[in-house]
């Protein structure tokens, strides 16, 4: 007789209350492909935890986006912001599709230039840049963009050695209804700290006020806040023309859409509640065209939208380590991807599907990383079904600043690979070795062990 | 270790404690090892007719057995500790 | 003539202390003149009274929560559809609301018909959003925040005299008496329904609610207004009576013809001693006390029935006033199998 498949013995206790948070849980079914191509086989070619990018999948984003704008107003500019994830090979694809790029440090900007990205098609923001940084960046002909007044009197000095006239925006913070207001960029548009900034640029005549810039926060799930930036900067640029008659080239929105992942403390899944490309595209588009620019001489609208366009481009594939059961019952697992490679476990509550066929029967788990730090956590409460060690589980939504906010405690950062638009696997980012993290360390000669 | 012996388990995997009240749902492989529980069986015989029936290596079926057998305990479904 | 038989499928089938409405809506339905129905109960705890209520509900089965997405939500009803042939779908949770709004063309191509809410309809009438509502709709409603920091109650002192109420997103409702009170069930909030949480003025009154229709044009096909006799500790109605009240008609009337209206809603409305009706909330579905209004002559369900599958509905006739319900509870012996073939297979 053939013997019968094992599976982990399993029993659950029945609690029947009122719909709540935390109550039944849907199937999730297995993820036995990432991108085409079989969890099992990139595993054991590339190692795990692994983190997988779709060219495709980003390419896709990108024009579902840009169509959004372009299809609304006259005059769109796309640059990929890349702290949200700045692998050469993610920002050239970025590149290839025509957005320009968006720095927030001379590291960043150093990239961009690597990446042969068009200086003047660089946008310079942030609020600590270099005297260096700034000369090197007004030289190149890119976009600065001022975050305080402190900025604005360094640029007016550099401007004198400059080889030419730096080209600037400022970046102005405002009410929008949304909470937190970050007002700790830029120029406050309510008490008239923007407009006197405005004044001080067209007064020092050294700088060539190109452009307005807001950045009204992150993970913005209302897209009429937008609606209401957009108005306010319109309102700015009117008032630079009625009294310098000069005309603003562009008009910039930042990013903070909203992706798919689901925040800690929403009821609602991100997937049903975020707002969609056009939702944010029509609030903004609409608020431009009512606003009282001229219709003949619009401003280029640039956007520098990053975690909606890039957070569902990429999974990790990690491996369950050990199973274990709580002093109160509940089971734990634990996985070889922490939050040190997913950060961003901090404030979502990720998706994470089992990546093989498993029966019906699911548990309510804790999901560990490997970290010996009790924060380790990423998820405390998910449904999945019974895994047994080896076994691999593939979470969600993880393309926007795991790659880079991601910390080297205790071990090292594992391959990246991108899954081309031909199908192919390609090796965007090695795994870290010992001399990755070694080689930048000195030894004072009398601190050698020397075993004789 | 004894199974609760008025412990109602139906074939789809339902179990009733009726001295407490409370209400359970196993896997397969669950019911299995309850039941060979309350023929009476312990726990080398029931990892050797588990490896007998199932596809399963004794080391794996130790490491379920003792986990599986800290959650009857933990939910009060046996009778004494042993 | 025969009349059609209805396959309905019916939310909200917990008919607890804090109840929810669909036992009396399918009471209502079974009550129709134009229709027959077969009820097709759709729970998200096993323990649900209405799915033991087998002369009231024909077939239960178990549904996904709201916090697994609609994707899951669909493939459920995907699959009960295909056992059962749903034609209309009635939800009674708010918090399923949203979910089942976002499935309504997809529900619709596959021939099942709801008459909810538009998403705006929906959002501006949210307790979150109230104050502007009133402002827009020139109704009187009291003021209130929604905050999502515990430290922005201290900043509110400035703007609210103690009491003031808590509020839930979704449910639940505290009055504060200071901040200590105010703190605590924000957080007792948050970590049921997460943020944001609407801190609004305390209005001292009489509690008055109306059960209304509209037709999604501006119509106002029904309206009962009843004030409560006895409440629970939990704030619900346990018996309450019908009234004749044309400032309330009139103010129901407006809001369903400013806003268009469309669906089933309840007015919450406190009358206070100067005999000014504040709107406390809006809930955008059918309320537990609706057979009520089915009692004293507004079948409300079986109109939205006929809304749903795209019928004309006229405005239904006068009430009587003055009839009251007294609810009471009633215990259903049940034995252990049934509820074991529910948690095993998820429907019975």
């Amino acid at each position: 007789m053939e013997k019968k498949v094992y599976e982990r013995p399993h029993i659950i206790k029945l609690d029947a209350g009122m719909p709540g948070k935390f109550g039944m849980r849907a199937e999730t079914p297995a993820m036995t492909h990432v991108f085409g191509v079989a969890v099992k086989k990139l595993v054991e070619k590339h190692g795990s935890p692994l983190f997988v990018i779709s060219e495709e999948s980003i390419r896709q984003s990108y024009r579902k986006a840009h169509k959004a704008f372009s299809t609304r107003y006259p005059n769109v500019q796309f640059a990929w912001s890349y702290k949200t994830n700045y692998l050469s090979a993610i920002c050239n694809i970025f590149h290839s599709e025509g957005s320009w790029a968006e720095v927030v440090s001379g590291f960043e900007y150093n990239k961009a230039i690597a990446n042969n990205v068009d200086p003047k098609k660089i946008i310079f923001n942030g609020p600590g840049k270099s005297d260096d940084e700034l000369l090197t960046a007004a030289n190149n002909g890119s976009l600065i963009h001022i975050d305080h007044l402190d900025e604005l009197y360094q640029l007016i000095d550099i401007a004198e050695k400059a080889t030419q006239r730096p080209r600037v925006a400022i970046r102005v913070n405002m009410d929008t209804g949304i909470y937190p207001q970050w007002d700790r960029f830029g120029f406050n548009y309510e008490n008239g700290q923007a407009w006197d900034a405005i004044n001080k640029i067209m007064h020092s005549g050294k700088l060539d006020l190109m452009g307005l810039h807001t950045h009204i926060g992150t993970f913005i799930m209302t897209a009429s806040a937008y609606g209401i930036a957009a108005t306010k900067l319109a309102d700015l640029a009117m008032g630079l023309q009625q009294k310098f008659n000069h005309t603003i080239k562009y008009i910039d929105l930042g990013g903070g859409f909203a992706s798919k992942n689901t925040l800690k403390g929403s009821y609602l899944p991100g997937s049903d509640i975020s707002p969609s490309f056009d939702e944010y595209a029509e609030a903004i588009s609409s608020a431009l065209l009512n606003s009282s620019l001229k219709p003949d001489s619009l401003p280029l609208l640039i956007l520098e939208t990053g975690r909606a366009l890039v957070d569902s481009a990429a999974f990790l594939i990690s491996t369950v380590i050990a199973n274990k059961r709580l002093s109160n019952g509940k089971r734990a697992t634990i996985v070889d991807a922490g939050v040190n490679i997913m950060f961003t476990s901090f404030w979502y509550q990720h998706q994470i599907s089992p990546a093989q066929g498993a029966s019906q029967y699911r548990e309510d788990t804790v999901l560990y990383g490997p970290l010996c730090m009790n924060i380790d956590c990423l998820r405390e409460s998910v449904n999945l079904p019974i895994l047994n060690k080896g076994d691999q589980v593939v979470i969600h939504n993880v393309g926007a600043y795991n790659m880079t906010q991601w910390m080297q405690f205790i071990t090292l950062r594992p391959n990246i690979v991108l899954v081309d638009s031909a199908g192919e696997v390609q090796l965007i980012r090695e795994a870290e070795n010992m001399d990755s993290i070694q080689h930048h360390e000195k030894m004072p000669d009398k601190l050698v062990i020397n075993h004789p | 270790m004894r199974m609760n012996q008025n412990i109602a388990i139906s074939e789809t995997g339902f179990l009733f404690n009726p001295s407490t009240g409370e209400s359970f749902t196993l896997n397969p492989v669950g019911l299995k090892l309850i039941s060979y529980y309350k023929e009476g069986l312990n726990d080398d015989e029931i990892i050797s007719r588990m490896q007998e029936e199932y596809q399963v290596e004794e080391r794996e079926i130790s490491r379920d057995l003792l986990d599986f057998k800290n959650v009857l305990k933990h939910y009060l479904l046996v009778d004494n500790n042993d | 003539m025969t009349k059609p038989t209805l396959n309905i499928g019916v939310t909200g089938l917990n008919a607890i202390d804090s109840p929810g409405p669909g036992v009396p809506v399918i009471r209502a339905l079974k009550e129709a003149t134009s229709f027959n129905v077969r009820i097709i109960g759709l729970a998200y705890e096993s323990l649900e009274p209405g799915i033991y209520m087998h002369n009231l509900v024909d077939k239960s089965y178990m549904i996904p929560y709201p916090t697994e997405g609609t994707d899951a939500l669909l493939s459920r009803l995907e699959y009960i559809h295909s056992c059962e042939k749903l034609d209309v779908i009635i939800p009674n949770f708010d918090a399923e609301l949203y979910s089942f709004m976002k499935l309504e063309k997809k529900l619709l191509a596959m021939d099942i018909h709801m008459f909810l809410p538009t998403f705006e309809q929906f959002e501006e009438r949210h307790k979150v959003n109230l104050s502007d509502f009133g402002k827009k709709y020139g109704i009187d409603v009291p003021f209130g925040k929604a905050i999502s920091d515990p430290h922005d109650l201290r900043d509110l002192e400035d703007e609210f005299d103690y009491p003031v109420m808590i509020k839930g997103k979704w449910y639940d409702a505290y009055v504060a008496h200071n901040i200590e009170q105010a703190r605590s069930y924000f957080s007792k909030i948050t970590a049921k329904w997460g943020y944001p949480v609407v801190v609004q003025k305390f209005v001292q009154g009489t509690e008055y609610n109306v059960i209304g229709l509209g037709d999604g044009k501006g119509n106002m096909l029904a309206a009962v207004p009843m004030r409560k006799q006895f409440i629970t500790d939990k704030g619900k109605a346990w018996a309450g009576i019908s009234i004749e009240d044309k400032k309330l008609i009139a103010l129901t009337e407006k809001f369903i013809s400013s806003t268009k209206w469309r669906g089933a809603f309840e007015l919450e409305l406190m009358k206070t001693s100067d005999n000014i009706y504040y709107l406390m909330e809006i809930n955008p579905r059918i309320p537990a006390w609706v057979y009520l209004a089915v009692g004293v002559g507004q079948n409300i369900p079986e109109a939205l029935v006929h809304l749903a599958l795209g019928n004309d509905v006229a405005p239904l006739p006068a009430y009587d006033v003055g009839k009251l319900f007294i609810r009471y509870s009633y215990d259903l012996i049940v034995d252990r199998s049934e509820f074991e073939n529910l948690s095993v297979n998820g429907e019975l």
